[in-house]
């Protein structure tokens, strides 16, 4: 394509004109960087995209990276906390009959330890990792709401820091992840601990679905000129997918908590079979959302996956098109399938034969990628590297667990083996094999662009050994001794079962895999200090995060690149092709058409503000307080009111006003 | 890497009404959220209709009269709006103002109906699960309007201001409509659910 193609008449809008006329102040226009040399175009976009320094500069960024790096650490951190809460009840399932933890300890302990890893970390760690990559490989300069961004990020941290503190004093949910009524309910479930849950998912939630509008709008809106629909990353692909999936799963969780509050606050029925309300209306809802969220943490895996394959296999994937449709074939499948947790329900035959069905068709798209994949390496001249082990780890776990599924998929094998630890087995070998083996992998791939440094490769090769080892030997067995009936969710079991010496086994996994992530935290940490320089695109890979520098600048590229191709740095290896004619007084981007990523708008996009963080300790204090009266939404909506004004507001500054 | 320039933008403009700014897209991800929202509260009620086959259980019907006055005000409203909406793509300040002094009042207007629109439930939200649902729909919506009119209201201090002189802002008029027009249609169903829905039992 050239240059010209994209300027054509029909994509300069008429409305051209109509920006001068009209009530409007003129563009108070400023420099361009339009034939700028170099060095002063780096100084004036520092200058203009910078965060400012000190405290309040700190905590009034909009910068995506800066905001992602945030959401990977205090992810990674509640994912090490999460895994302390495992490995503590490891310990106690070690041996029949041991003392370490009590019944109540340990009820809090698998609640914390599922809410933690679901809400805390899978989901918060795929989306922050595409806050801090979709703006890059699709060639913009800042995720698009860059403040309702940062204000997801406030949302987050303090929607985890409650839930931890009420752990911290013994008030934490002991109802289990998905919290069932009537157990949760105001009957069963005495004082805060199920309310602590219900709003804790629900604010959590707000920040997940802010964080997904956002992306889509980046990838539909801020492509890089050029970057029509197939010319779109298989990751940025995979991070749109999901989005939609968060768009429309995250509100039925949202609806399911707070029917749950408002049945434990003010006293409605919904769930109260006695006046006219019904359990499985609270499963319905939780599942419509829960089933569809396996996959919203498992695409973007997959689209880590196409990312690391293509870089290490030294060719285009396989397959492209079809690896976009079974994305967006996943997508919809997602939604079909929820009443596959309810088959213990007695729900009617008919309908638990269709969701056997669609339970087993969404494993065909899936196992599309799969050979998509493998076509990619077969054709392709593999580098055998830390990403790419990751990714054959997957290949390896995911499959067991795929199977697995189809397994539990058929009514009469998941009746036997509800709530056993068969079923414990199939989903961590679905959502760590499926998940945080590619996430792993993407950590060593993307590392070098985050830090500017290298992880170390031998130090790499020792992790992906000590965790596949260490997962298979503490998950595997589960299977056996799920099938021996030992259910989940036991704090202790008589030694006369003979489960001892199996769970024994288990713990000892357990506690190698726990190692492998104290060696991979090791290695961020060595390689981020001591690691060797890694330049601008160490592996040689063909998307757009590799075209700049490395970390890159507060505003990712120089100037606009103009994408020719779906890997744009291998076809383009003399030169890159790039746009010009922005500001850079102001924060501009480019807005483009939504198929075919024409350039049609110079946006100016959101200065730094500490409304964001205001708002989000208005919304937090909100939510902390309706746990205790539901007057508090009526107080609480002053502050937020203020803080929302404060925030919309314009200031002054040429972003505000054109 | 090296770069060659390919491309020159400097004539582009820097604001765009509709499906062409961002901000609309933002706006149709949070209604299509919000949409969701809607659809899986009256789903449930609708589950549990289908659930009990004596459904209002026992309770009176409501007063379906609030709620019809809410409803007519409110598509009534959808006139002006969207002659604002002409007015603000053609970013003309004085009707753009006028425009948005009536959206705030008819945003007020069915505030206040509505009001009146619970006590003609004619049953509390402890009652049974019956009073619960409808109670939880109609304070949804409620929601939904308290924070529409909250922010049109934001929004016309603001185009009385010199901030107003903006493409921007004429942008941001233009999306309070399509919010607008999203506020009233989500309450069609809901109405329906609502009071004709229990007549039927």
């Amino acid at each position: 394509m050239s240059s010209a193609d994209l300027t054509s008449e029909r994509d300069l809008p008429p409305e051209r004109e109509a920006s001068t006329k009209g009530d409007i102040a003129p563009e108070r226009d400023g420099p361009r960087d339009t034939g700028m040399d170099d060095v002063s175009l780096h100084r004036w976009l520092a200058r203009t995209w910078r965060t400012p320094p000190g405290i309040i500069g700190a905590l009034s960024s909009v910068d995506h990276k800066v905001i992602a790096r945030r959401y990977l650490i205090t992810a990674f951190l509640f994912l090490c906390l999460g895994g302390l809460n495992a490995v503590a009840m490891r310990i106690q399932l070690s041996g029949p009959q041991r003392g370490l933890i009590g019944p109540d300890l340990y009820n809090q302990l698998f609640t914390m330890h599922g809410v933690t890893m679901m809400f805390l970390f899978a989901v918060p760690i795929v989306q922050a990792t595409g806050i801090y990559l979709v703006p890059l490989m699709v060639g913009t300069r800042n995720i698009a709401f860059p403040r309702l961004n940062a204000f997801g990020y406030w949302v987050y941290l303090s929607g985890g820091l409650f839930a931890w503190v009420s752990f911290a004093l013994a008030m934490a949910p002991d109802v289990g992840w998905f919290a069932y009524v009537p157990l949760s309910g105001p009957e069963f479930g005495p004082g805060k601990r199920a309310d602590v849950w219900a709003q804790m998912i629900t604010y959590t939630e707000v920040s997940s679905l802010a964080v997904a509008v956002a992306t889509i709008v980046t990838v539909l809106k801020q492509r890089a000129p050029g970057m029509s629909l197939d010319k779109i990353p298989l990751y940025v692909w995979a991070l749109l997918v999901t989005s939609f999936v968060v768009v429309f799963a995250m509100p039925a969780v949202m609806i399911t908590s707070t029917f749950l509050i408002l049945d434990r606050l003010v006293g409605t029925h919904i769930f109260n079979p006695a006046e006219g309300g019904d359990v499985l209306l609270f499963q319905h809802l939780f599942w419509f959302f829960g089933h569809p969220e396996v996959y919203i943490i498992f695409l973007p895996a997959t689209g880590m996956v196409s990312a690391i394959i293509p870089a290490f296999a030294r060719r285009p994937a396989f397959g492209h098109l079809g690896l976009v449709l079974s994305l967006i074939a996943v997508g919809f499948l997602s939604f079909g399938l929820w009443v596959h947790h309810m088959f213990a329900t007695g729900l009617p035959k008919l309908g638990a034969s269709f969701f056997t069905a669609s339970s087993m068709l969404i494993a065909i798209p899936n196992g599309v990628q799969i050979f998509c994949w493998l076509a990619t390496l077969w054709d392709g001249r593999p580098v055998i590297r830390t990403p790419l082990l990751f990714v054959f780890g997957f290949f390896f776990t995911f499959v067991i667990g795929g199977l697995t599924g189809v397994m539990l998929a058929s009514v009469p094998l998941d009746l036997q083996v509800h709530d056993t630890y068969f079923v414990v087995a199939h989903f961590h070998y679905v959502l760590i094999g499926g998940s945080v083996f590619p996430l792993l992998g993407a950590a060593y791939l993307w590392f070098p662009k985050i830090t500017g440094r290298m992880m170390s490769e031998r130090l790499g090769r020792w992790h992906f050994w000590l965790a596949m080892i260490g997962f298979n030997a503490a998950f595997f067995p589960m299977h056996i001794v799920g099938l021996w009936g030992m259910p989940r969710r036991v704090y202790t079991y008589p030694a006369e079962l003979g489960w001892g010496n199996i769970n024994l086994f288990i713990s000892a996994g357990a506690v190698l895999f726990f190692l492998s992530f104290v060696l991979f935290a090791f290695n961020l940490v060595h390689g981020a200090l001591r690691g060797t320089p890694a330049g601008d695109n160490p592996w040689d890979a063909g998307t757009l995060e590799w075209a700049t520098s490395s970390p890159p600048p507060s505003y990712n590229f120089a100037r606009i690149p103009v994408v020719t191709n779906v890997e744009p740095l291998w076809a383009e290896r003399g030169a890159l092709p790039v746009a010009s004619g922005l500001r850079v007084d102001a924060r501009e981007l480019i807005i483009s058409t939504v198929a075919e990523a024409h350039p049609d708008i110079r946006e100016k996009s959101a200065t730094p503000s500490i409304w964001p963080l205001l708002a989000a300790i208005a919304v937090g204090a909100t939510f902390l307080y309706s746990i205790f009266t539901p007057w508090a939404i009526v107080w609480g909506a002053a502050p937020i009111a203020v803080t929302l004004v404060g925030w919309f507001w314009p200031k002054g500054d040429p972003e505000d006003e054109e | 890497m090296n770069q060659r320039p390919a491309l020159d933008l400097s004539g582009l403009p820097t604001f765009g009404h509709g499906p062409r700014s961002p901000t609309w897209w933002g706006t149709l991800g949070f209604m299509a959220l919000e949409g969701m929202g809607f659809a899986l509260a009256a789903g449930a009620y609708l589950y549990l209709v289908t659930l009990w086959p004596n459904w209002r259980l026992s309770a009176p019907q409501p007063n379906h009269w609030p709620g019809t006055i809410v409803t007519l005000l409110l598509i009534a409203s959808l006139v002006p709006n969207h002659i604002l909406n002409t007015y603000a793509k053609r970013c003309a300040m004085r009707p753009v103002r006028i425009g948005m002094v009536v959206m705030s009042l008819l945003g007020l207007a069915p505030l206040v109906v509505r009001w009146f629109e619970f006590p003609a439930l004619n049953i509390y939200w402890d009652t049974n699960a019956y009073g619960s649902m409808i109670w939880v729909l109609l304070g949804l919506h409620t929601t939904h309007l308290i924070t529409d009119v909250g922010d049109t209201i934001v929004l016309t201090v603001l185009m009385f201001t010199h901030h107003g002189y903006s493409g921007r802002r004429f942008g941001d008029v233009g999306d309070n409509v399509f919010y607008w027009d999203f506020v009233v249609l989500t309450w069609i169903p809901i109405y329906l659910l609502i009071y004709w829905l229990p007549r039927l039992g």
